[in-house]
């Protein structure tokens, strides 16, 4: 684990309210998400450990998590192209309305998760604008999973763009003219050298987007009616389990995701801290 | 033709090289296009289509749904719980962040390590340890409730789960900045014979302000829709604990769009105002500093 460096230790502070300023802050943190953690632990405990893996055995927790794995898949494929070829168009072109674009890239953070789901569930719908052409043609999007990938899609669509954008500016154009007067063609210098120099922003921004995707909750229960086994990801599950009063599987689900969620944080520490020592 | 000229030619821009002042390439608008097809598609369609929606019926009809005092209620509520949240999230954030800087103590990699948390973890697992530790029948709730304190299922939970999803928001915003400045300052006020509050206030604080201030209002418009952790603490109890977004959700459930839209457009409203508020203080910031 990454310890920050201290920048000065108190000198001048005294021991005592030295001692009472950590404290405090340690309390907070334990509170607010130590005690909450080990509480879920200790409730999947409870249930038993064979209790856990049969009820993560169960059919529709299978299907709850593999269609939870395709659709940030799809979240990540999309968002990962689409992302950077933003931030390159955001970073190296001047034209009439960018800064209106900066602003929209962001705008999917300040939507209530609700709402995005919502404006799918309106555009798609059977007398949406979109949604009845799909309609005529017989493809399902709401109610099914291509209106949840949709609405992950939206959720998690700055992420990408917003880590990249940082590193392009910085990065310059220097290297990539370099490798062109050396003879490298126009893909080949991208392929080469400047999608290298922004791996590690990168590696962040598909973390995050990965983090987001798999815990998105509210704009995927709109736009799919929560149909068991069908159009249930694995945060839906935990939400069915949990108001069925399966409490041994909305916790075993929880864990698992919380796992996940570990696992995610170690990653974005370390794609951070290489983001920053390749900068540096 | 001279050889550099000659170079000069056969040396074609990539397609997303900036554009040459004889105009952009047709490379670089296709990039453009499909660029600006990327968020108008995904974001911008979307957006239109709900506001479409919304005001379709005329603004009266929109101020009608909006009126309802459930509506009412629930967006008040939400920005009063948002307001609280923020208040003790610019206090203890930093705090954290000044302890995270200044001092080294046990356990200071797991505490910084913890604070990320919640950007990884999915709000409705938040939402489940919150129930569990300090529901009626939780380690924690029990104790409480004996003692007549009730949080989930009432407006102290939904303070706590927006307190727990907007925990990194001040820290990481704070934390930076405070590791950029100088002590000396600090010192030099000190031996002029300030005291410790006064060096905070008049030394630290105008300089961690705008970092405070952008993290508060992140938090601020996070919590403004926060949903997934909010619905099951909250408990779905009408003109009692429930948020605007829990609002909206029932409204779609009960096949109601017209209530749904509205509150939905109001929230969007509300959360674009705070985001347009910070970008402006920003831009103040810099030509301040600049």
């Amino acid at each position: 684990m990454a310890e920050p460096p201290v920048s000065r230790p108190g000198r001048r502070d005294g021991a005592w309210s030295r001692r009472i300023l950590i404290g405090i802050v340690l309390a907070w943190v334990a509170v607010l998400v130590l005690f909450p953690l080990l509480a879920l632990v200790r409730g999947a405990w409870r249930e038993g450990l064979g209790a856990a893996l049969a009820a993560l055995r169960e059919p529709t927790a299978r299907q709850a998590f593999a269609l939870t794995f395709w659709i940030t898949l799809a979240a990540v494929v999309v968002n990962t192209i689409g992302g950077v070829l933003l931030a390159l168009v955001l970073v190296r072109q001047r034209f009439f309305g960018k800064l209106l674009l900066e602003g929209i890239v962001d705008l999917p953070f300040s939507v209530s998760p609700v709402v995005a789901g919502f404006m799918f569930l309106v555009l798609f719908g059977p007398h949406g604008w979109l949604g009845r052409w799909f309609e005529a043609g017989g493809i399902r999007i709401v109610y099914a999973v291509p209106g949840m990938a949709l609405a992950t899609i939206f959720v998690t669509l700055p992420f990408v763009a917003r880590e990249v954008v940082p590193v392009f500016r910085e990065c310059g154009l220097e290297q990539e003219e370099a490798a062109r007067t050396l003879g490298a063609n126009g893909w080949q210098a991208f392929w080469r050298v400047t999608l290298p120099s922004v791996r590690w922003g990168l590696a962040y921004g598909v973390t995050l987007t990965v983090a987001r995707a798999l815990g998105e909750f509210g704009a995927v229960l709109v736009v799919s009616g929560s149909i068991i086994g069908r159009t249930q990801t694995a945060t839906l599950h935990i939400h069915q389990e949990y108001t069925d009063f399966h409490y041994a599987g909305a916790f075993a689900a929880s864990l698992a995701l919380a796992c996940v969620s570990f696992v995610l944080l170690a990653a974005m520490e370390l794609a951070q801290k290489r983001a920053r020592d390749s900068r540096a | 033709m001279t050889a550099r000229t000659f170079a000069l030619r056969a040396w074609r821009r990539p397609p997303w090289a900036p554009p040459a002042s004889g105009g952009p390439y047709w490379s670089a608008l296709l990039l453009r296009a499909i660029a600006l097809g990327y968020v108008g598609l995904f974001v911008v369609l979307p957006l239109v289509a709900l506001c479409g929606r919304a005001f379709a019926p005329g603004p009266a009809a929109v101020w009608a749904s909006l009126c309802r005092p459930e509506a009412l209620f629930s967006l008040w509520l939400t920005v009063r719980l948002a307001a609280i949240m923020i208040v003790i999230n610019i206090v203890m954030g930093t705090l954290t962040a000044w302890v995270l800087v200044r001092h080294t103590f046990p356990g200071r990699g797991l505490v910084n390590a913890l604070i990320d948390l919640p950007f990884a973890i999915p709000t409705i697992v938040t939402g489940l340890m919150l129930v569990v530790l300090y529901g009626p029948q939780g380690a924690i709730g029990t104790f409480l409730s004996a003692r007549g304190i009730e949080i989930i299922y009432a407006k102290p939970g939904i303070v706590l789960a927006l307190l727990f999803v907007t925990l990194p928001f001040v820290v990481r915003a704070v934390q930076p900045v405070l590791m950029d400045l100088d002590p000396d300052m600090e010192e030099a006020a000190a031996t002029l014979g300030a005291s410790r509050w006064t060096v905070f206030r008049r030394v630290l604080l105008p300089s961690l302000l705008p970092a405070i201030l952008t993290g508060a209002a992140l938090s601020f418009s996070r919590a403004l829709g926060e949903f997934g952790s909010v619905i099951m603490v909250a408990g779905n109890i009408p003109l009692r604990t429930q948020t605007a977004p829990v609002y909206i959700y029932g409204e779609i459930e009960s096949d109601n769009p017209a209530g749904a839209l509205a509150v939905s457009v109001a929230l969007l409203a509300g959360s674009l105002a705070v985001l347009v508020a910070l970008h402006l203080l920003q831009r103040l910031g810099r030509r301040r500093d600049g």
